[in-house]
């Protein structure tokens, strides 16, 4: 049996048309049996609301009197691309308020817009013949824009990794607080309710599908940046006219420590046309899996901690390595739900029909990392070689004399293997000077937790971590834990003035 | 019921609320404690019964003792239900309902203020104690 869009459009019409969620359809199969899910069904709804950074819209201000071809733009103090055409530019969702900061971005004025609030515009321009007039400020609301066309470069995403933290120390990331210690795992992702995960094979998703977009009527342009439904993350790319959108399922948010993102509800209407499209819309959340992902390592490619399923990530807790650990999510399924509802409501009341893509999306593509011509700077380049170091049994006078003589403020200690077990500083044999109890070896007042470095890390995460303990100086050890170099705030410098910075 | 229990130090490090556990045999739950060189704020959880009596106590030691008004605030017009706050905080106080609506038990939290930082929403504040 095979049932056509025009099929399905013609009972949308006469309003006979069976539309059930994607939370609904897996228990309808195993009811009905695929054909029987087949004859009953005609579209599935899908959902999901969740933080979309790769979000934002075009608008189009009108021409001033006299006219200004902006060349910087700002919406609320915050930065719009004003490189297309004298009036128009592109609000980009992650764009960070010049005054306020994480506090308020490209985000919040796409809310501000939608809730009916004024925006305050400020434009430069070198002023030309044609458009004379160099400055302009003006409160707008969304609707003296001519347009606002929200456009998505990547939304959408068939599933994302789940995060959590091996290290010592809490992290802030866009997936929210990660604890220590693996405290805590977050997710994000609406599982069985996922767009496509519903039709992996991207048969009814592609160009020209109609879609609920921020609550609007909105479009798939077509497969979104980074696309790469090879490994089980495709995106999409989608549009929609923000002068219709609802603050429910627009909203700014800001990640504390990474930044401001948006959250965007998205939801797909999949027509039922034959029996693989109702296997497929029959996904649940245990078929969908993803790995857990240690943001502790900063790495592109970062460890996983184990692979885990939707069912298990809402379930509140997962076990890994005999330990419960408690999990969250970032996404809201409960308006995830609100959306393919909405939805189905809407092709209920005859408001949305179905189309085919236009044109189809690839679902085998991988996504590429970046291609790197020019490495940064690791450590090894500017690296201190000379290292002057202290056996742990040595007098601590002897390590004044050396610290003296080498002039440097850190002195690594070594056992008798040659091996980093501490380290001291002038601030540590000015303090045994002023106490004299605690011994007179150099043992006795080391510290022994040192941080340290390699050689083939990268400068910016040796930075960070000079930043994060609050300390001027890291020792740079081989894999026997024998001290190779020193990286100090001086050595920096280097990277200033040098070919680094070129 | 949580009680605040402020004290100087400036008359000696006395143990006050070991003290009073020893003296009056009530088990006491410090959650949360903050103390420098001069003065100490303890929030400490007791059973409901025995208010009067740690805070008679208490107040013998030099304590001053108040009870524990402040809490969460949860702006439902903010809150999108996305549930960020749920595994931050140390006491479960939030949780989602079988909808996947965000609940929460107040009288749990001990007013850290971990889900007000990192709620993406600014749905979280702290109630004020007046």
């Amino acid at each position: 049996m095979h049932k056509s869009i025009e099929e399905i459009n013609r009972k949308i019409r006469d309003g006979s048309v069976r539309v059930v969620t994607a939370e609904e359809m897996p228990l309808i199969v195993e009811e009905l049996g695929d054909e029987g899910a087949l004859k009953e069904v005609d579209v599935v709804t899908t959902g999901t609301f969740g933080a979309m950074c790769s979000s934002g819209a075009f608008v189009n201000f009108g021409h001033a009197d006299p006219p200004i071809r902006m060349e910087r733009v700002w919406l609320n103090d915050v930065e719009a691309y004003g490189g297309i055409a004298a009036v128009d530019a592109y609000i980009g969702a992650t764009q960070q308020s010049t005054t306020l900061e994480d506090e308020y971005g490209g985000a919040h004025v796409i809310e501000d817009f939608i809730s009916g609030k004024s925006v305050e515009m400020r434009a430069i321009s070198r002023g030309t013949d044609c458009y004379p007039r160099r400055t302009i400020t003006t409160e707008l609301l969304l609707e003296n824009l001519n347009e606002a066309i929200m456009c998505n470069p990547r939304n959408g995403y068939q599933r994302y990794n789940a995060a959590s933290n091996s290290t010592d120390r809490t992290l802030h990331t866009y997936m929210g607080m990660l604890l220590p210690n693996c405290g805590n795992i977050t997710y994000s992702g609406s599982g069985l309710l996922n767009p496509i995960s519903n039709d992996p094979q991207f048969r009814m998703i592609g160009s020209g599908v109609p879609i609920f977009l921020g609550g609007a009527t909105g479009m798939i342009v077509g497969q979104g940046t980074q696309h790469s439904p090879a490994s089980g993350f495709g995106t999409l790319m989608v549009t929609g006219d923000m002068k219709a959108m609802s603050g429910e399922y627009i909203r700014a948010a800001t990640m504390k420590g990474y930044g401001v993102t948006l959250y965007v509800g998205l939801g797909v209407p999949i027509p039922i046309t034959d029996l693989d499209m109702v296997r497929r819309t029959a996904v649940r959340d245990e078929d969908i899996e993803v790995d857990i992902i240690d943001y502790g390592v900063p790495q592109r490619s970062r460890p996983t901690l184990g692979r885990v399923n939707y069912a298990e990530l809402k379930s509140g807790y997962i076990e890994i390595g005999g330990e419960e650990i408690r999990t969250s999510s970032l996404s809201s399924f409960r308006r995830a739900r609100q959306v393919a509802q909405e939805l189905k409501l809407w092709i209920e009341t005859g408001k949305m029909e179905m189309l085919l893509p236009a044109r189809p999306i690839d679902p085998a593509k991988a996504a590429q990392p970046m291609r790197e011509t020019v490495q940064g700077p690791r450590v090894l380049d500017i690296m201190d070689t000379r290292v002057i170091s202290i056996l742990e049994t040595e007098e601590i006078a002897t390590a004044a004399k050396k610290l003296l003589k080498g002039e440097t403020n850190h002195l690594p200690v070594l056992d008798d293997g040659g091996r980093l077990v501490g380290i001291v500083t002038t601030y540590d044999i000015s303090k045994a000077v002023v106490n004299p109890a605690k011994g007179s070896r150099v043992m006795d007042i080391m510290k022994r937790k040192v941080v340290t470095t390699v050689p083939d890390e990268a400068v910016d995460i040796a930075v960070q971590k000079l930043e994060l303990h609050n300390i001027s100086a890291l020792p740079v050890v081989d894999q026997e834990r024998r001290v190779i170099g020193m990286l100090t705030a001086m050595n920096l410098g280097k990277l200033f003035g040098g070919r680094w910075l070129k | 019921m949580k009680l605040i229990v402020t004290f100087s130090r400036k008359a000696g490090k006395k143990p006050i609320i070991a003290q009073v556990v020893r003296d009056t045999g009530i088990l006491i739950n410090v959650e949360r404690a903050m103390i420098d060189s001069s003065e100490g704020e303890a929030l400490i959880d007791i059973p409901d019964e025995s208010c009067t009596l740690v805070k008679e106590r208490l107040a013998d030691l030099g304590a001053s003792v108040r009870v524990l008004e402040a809490g969460i605030f949860l702006d439902e017009s903010e809150c999108v239900d996305c549930g960020a706050c749920i595994t931050v905080c140390p006491q479960e106080v939030f949780w989602f309902d079988d909808d996947w609506k965000l609940q929460m038990d107040e009288s749990k939290c001990v007013l850290c203020g971990r889900c007000i930082e990192i709620c993406p929403h600014r749905a979280l504040s702290q109630t004020s104690e007046s």
